[in-house]
């Protein structure tokens, strides 16, 4: 597609696979390469559906960005399109046929990067598709990536399609939660609500990847059964009150009583630092469990593969504190305090979670808590801003890409109120404020500061680990 | 002896000298007629003189392209410690020429002998010749020349009991016409789908399997065979005396409608006119001739008038507009529909494009359809103007053109 005039080169050069030598002049702009990129542009098209009104790649595909940018008005193709079936080439991946423009970048990906050569060019000339090699599947866990990798409408998305237009959608710069590799991810949101997470580029982590495991499994941003108001307990039951006195009621109830926390490892580096004060300040113990998938590498990649553990910020819980693994109730006892910040209870003994008094600080309030005596709810990850720290130690931060439900607040702020209340550090009014204070307390985050993190985040003094 | 018909006296007859002659196949036949002779004498010099030799002779590549096939051989570096590879390009797939095929078919054992004369020069232990999955019949003879030398040790480890290594194997290609296009060939012989690569690198660079590869015709080898025999002067005795960048003989399949079709070996620098009437015959009785194509169908066509005015090498069919190629002579005469002619050529490349690249994928396609509805009356003058639009976005704009 982008030829360009290399000067005393016989003939115009593709300019993604020609390498720049000494003493080149290239000419981006001659009428000689403006005419021969015009001419490609229209073989391009002859065969092309003029469907862009019912197309997904629309607004995000670099066929119409080009033909916007330098293609002709009209056409001067009278004979009839070429047609091929749409054919379900498995996994997350539907391929239209007719819009594919034979780049085979999703040939290329599956052979070199993947590892698993499932995709060919059969058949030759304007007869040539894209096609699975027979008894093959893209079912690879990092296949999806050839529907961010093509460059028209021609893979596609299942799970995406038909759901949005690409120009409706708002999108923030974000670290997908969904295993401790902590690939950089944006989040792509419309009506408050995330559609689709694809992934963000970052040499150090996931080069230009995403797995499908990881950015399929978004659903749980959008959940709706969602606390939604700070609850304390009065008269035996849970009742709706303002944040203050919730705060108060949390803070007094943890006067003179140690604690015992059950923190998730979903949780920001923030949170999880000032669940930690808490910890130190009362006296007592933290505790987490993660769940745990079968690891999926990307070969082509050093040191990237979807982990094991299903969590965003195992190391940074642990950094933190907090104990993996094991009974995460071992430490509680009953003359303790029991907080469960927003940790997963499902597969816990209901009857085990029994304590001096219960606080829920949580994205939900689950049935198995609904003994609690404060209820204080939080933003999920999507819907705040913070860090992770990924399992090389690498703390990334991650934005917000759409508004927390009701009265909800991120566990940040909520817990910054809490420390304050309990008579620890003065409350802080920003996350940033939070990590300064984390990264002037904590070995592993001494010298990083919350600009200078950026969009591609930050290891340790020492290095990865 | 000359096949299918015997040669005429005004041939040069060199590489076609024993076609037709069955006995010329075998090992003991081909030694008969001073075989391996050649390989004997290359073995016994230093490689770089055998290159410069080449080089003297001013043998170019008998493939289409016309390079200087000594100055190719001299792109290889011996001694870089990366192993070289000779591929024979036997691809044959330029309709309109069958003489690679011919001399398969014929003298198996002359292709041997260039491909491992071609290998010592240029450093390879290892040559491959890459036949066209349609040739079965010279693919048979090529084996079993290949496995006779083997058993006589001409081939192997020891060559001809030289000490020298030089390894020849035959691969079957599975019959696409963009396999005869280097760098496809070696994609194909590699095992991977036959799409030409970008270049640079080229194959003296990073060619089969990314190591130093030169790639050479079949008629360049067993020329250069003889050329080392007798000699670089021996070789320049044929061509025009004005012309010294076309040497020696050159053989040129002809089709088409002409009176006495075949392969025909000629001096470079041979009168077109007098190869066409007095070699060829002429048209068919009663007809006149109308075009030529004179080197495969992907050069351009001439009218009978400036076939007439042309002389038989690399220069002087540049002269008449148009190029030696790969010497294959199509014929048309006045009952043909050009329309028809160029409308089934056009479909040929629609149906080869190997559709790496958009502007052959798309354009032969797109011109096949024009031409076909031109053919069937459908034509408008707006489609000429599309054609030459559609031509001249698509040359020089792909990998392999």
């Amino acid at each position: 597609m982008c030829l360009v005039e290399v000067e005393k080169a016989p003939k115009l050069a593709p300019a993604c696979a020609t390498s720049v030598m000494e003493g080149n002049v290239v000419h981006v702009h001659s009428p000689k390469a403006r005419d021969a990129r015009q001419g490609v542009l229209e073989m391009l098209l002859i065969n092309h559906p003029l469907d862009c009104p019912i197309c997904d790649q629309a607004g995000e595909c670099e066929l119409q960005d080009y033909t916007f940018q330098e293609g002709r008005a009209d056409s001067r193709y009278q004979e009839p399109k070429r047609f091929n079936p749409v054919e379900d080439f498995g996994g997350d991946v539907l391929y239209v046929a007719n819009r594919c423009i034979l780049c085979t970048r999703c040939v290329r990906y599956m052979d070199t990067v993947a590892d698993e050569a499932v995709l060919c060019v059969s058949e030759r000339g304007d007869r040539a598709v894209i096609s699975k090699f027979e008894g093959e599947d893209l079912t690879h866990a990092w296949a999806g990536n050839v529907v961010d990798l093509c460059p028209v409408g021609a893979l596609l998305s299942k799970d995406f399609l038909n759901k949005a237009r690409a120009w409706e959608l708002d999108r923030a710069a974000s670290v997908c939660p969904n295993c401790t590799q902590g690939c950089n991810s944006v989040l792509e949101v419309r009506d408050n609500t995330v559609v689709r997470m694809k992934p963000r580029s970052n040499d150090a982590v996931n080069q230009f990847y995403l797995c499908d495991p990881g950015r399929l499994d978004y659903r749980w941003l959008n959940r709706a059964d969602r606390a939604e108001q700070p609850m304390v307990r009065s008269h035996g039951a849970l009742a709706p009150v303002d944040w203050e006195a919730a705060i108060a009621q949390a803070a007094s109830l943890l006067k003179g009583n140690a604690v015992h926390v059950l923190a998730s490892p979903m949780l920001s580096n923030e949170a999880l630092f000032l669940l930690g004060q808490l910890v130190k300040a009362q006296g007592g113990s933290g505790a987490f469990t993660v769940m745990t998938g079968p690891e999926a590498p990307l070969s082509g990649v050093p040191d990237l593969a979807l982990r094991a553990e299903r969590a965003a910020n195992v190391r940074g819980a642990e950094l933190l504190g907090f104990a993996k693994g094991g009974n995460p109730l071992a430490g509680l006892t009953t003359d303790k305090v029991l907080i469960v910040a927003d940790h997963d209870v499902s597969h816990l003994d209901a009857t085990a979670l029994k304590a001096k008094a219960v606080i829920v600080i949580g994205t939900t309030l689950p049935t198995a808590l609904s003994h609690a005596d404060v209820v204080l709810p939080i933003a999920n990850m999507a819907e705040e801003e913070g860090t992770f720290t990924n399992l090389r130690g690498r703390v990334q931060r991650y934005f917000q890409a759409k508004a927390a439900p009701g009265l909800a607040r991120p566990a940040w702020f909520v817990l910054s109120d809490l420390v304050a209340a309990a008579g620890g550090a003065p409350a802080r009014y920003a996350p940033g404020e939070v990590f300064g204070a984390l990264a002037a307390s904590h070995a592993h985050f001494a010298g990083m500061n919350w600009e200078g993190l950026g969009l591609s985040g930050a290891l340790p003094a020492g290095g990865a680990a | 002896m000359g096949y299918p018909h015997q040669s005429h006296p005004r041939e040069a007859v060199v590489l076609s000298k024993h076609f037709g002659d069955a006995e010329a196949r075998t090992l003991a036949g081909w030694k008969a007629r001073g075989g391996y002779q050649a390989l004997e004498m290359a073995l016994g010099m230093a490689a770089a003189d055998i290159v410069t030799i080449v080089k003297d002779s001013g043998l170019r590549g008998r493939g289409g392209a016309g390079f200087p096939t000594g100055v190719k051989w001299s792109f290889m570096k011996p001694g870089d410690g990366k192993p070289h590879y000779l591929c024979c390009n036997a691809d044959e797939s330029e309709p309109g020429t069958f003489k690679d095929r011919e001399i398969m078919r014929w003298t198996p054992h002359a292709l041997v002998e260039g491909c491992a004369i071609g290998a010592y020069a240029i450093g390879a232990e290892t040559a491959y010749i890459y036949i066209r999955g349609e040739f079965t019949e010279p693919l048979e003879w090529m084996n079993k020349a290949v496995k006779e030398a083997y058993d006589a040790g001409i081939l192997g480890a020891n060559a001809m009991g030289m000490g020298k290594r030089v390894d020849v194997h035959v691969h079957k290609g599975a019959g696409a016409y963009i396999c005869g296009e280097e760098t496809a060939l070696m994609n194909s012989l590699e095992g991977r789908r036959g799409n030409p690569r970008i270049k640079p690198p080229f194959p003296a660079v990073a060619g089969l399997f990314g190591k130093p590869t030169t790639i050479n015709n079949v008629e360049t080898l067993v020329a250069a065979a003889h050329v080392l025999k007798n000699g670089a002067a021996w070789y320049k005795q044929w061509g025009r005396p004005d012309n010294p960048k076309s040497t020696g003989t050159k053989l040129f399949s002809v089709c088409g409608n002409i009176a006495r079709p075949g392969n025909y070996e000629v001096p470079m620098g041979f009168p077109f006119k007098d190869f066409l009437w007095d070699l060829c015959g002429g048209p068919l009785p009663g007809r006149k001739i109308k075009a030529v194509i004179p080197g495969g169908s992907s050069v351009p066509i001439i009218t009978a008038e400036e076939a007439e005015g042309a002389l038989m090498d690399y220069e002087g069919f540049v002269a008449a507009g148009t190029m030696l190629g790969s010497g294959g002579v199509i014929v048309f005469d006045d009952a043909q529909n050009m329309v028809k002619q160029i409308a089934r050529l056009a479909r040929f490349y629609a149906h080869e494009s190997c559709a790496q690249c958009s502007q052959c994928r798309e354009g032969t396609a797109w011109t096949t359809k024009i031409l076909e509805r031109i053919r069937d009356g459908q034509g408008t003058m707006e489609d000429l103007d599309t054609l030459l639009s559609i031509g001249d976005s698509m040359t020089g704009n792909s990998s392999a053109s």
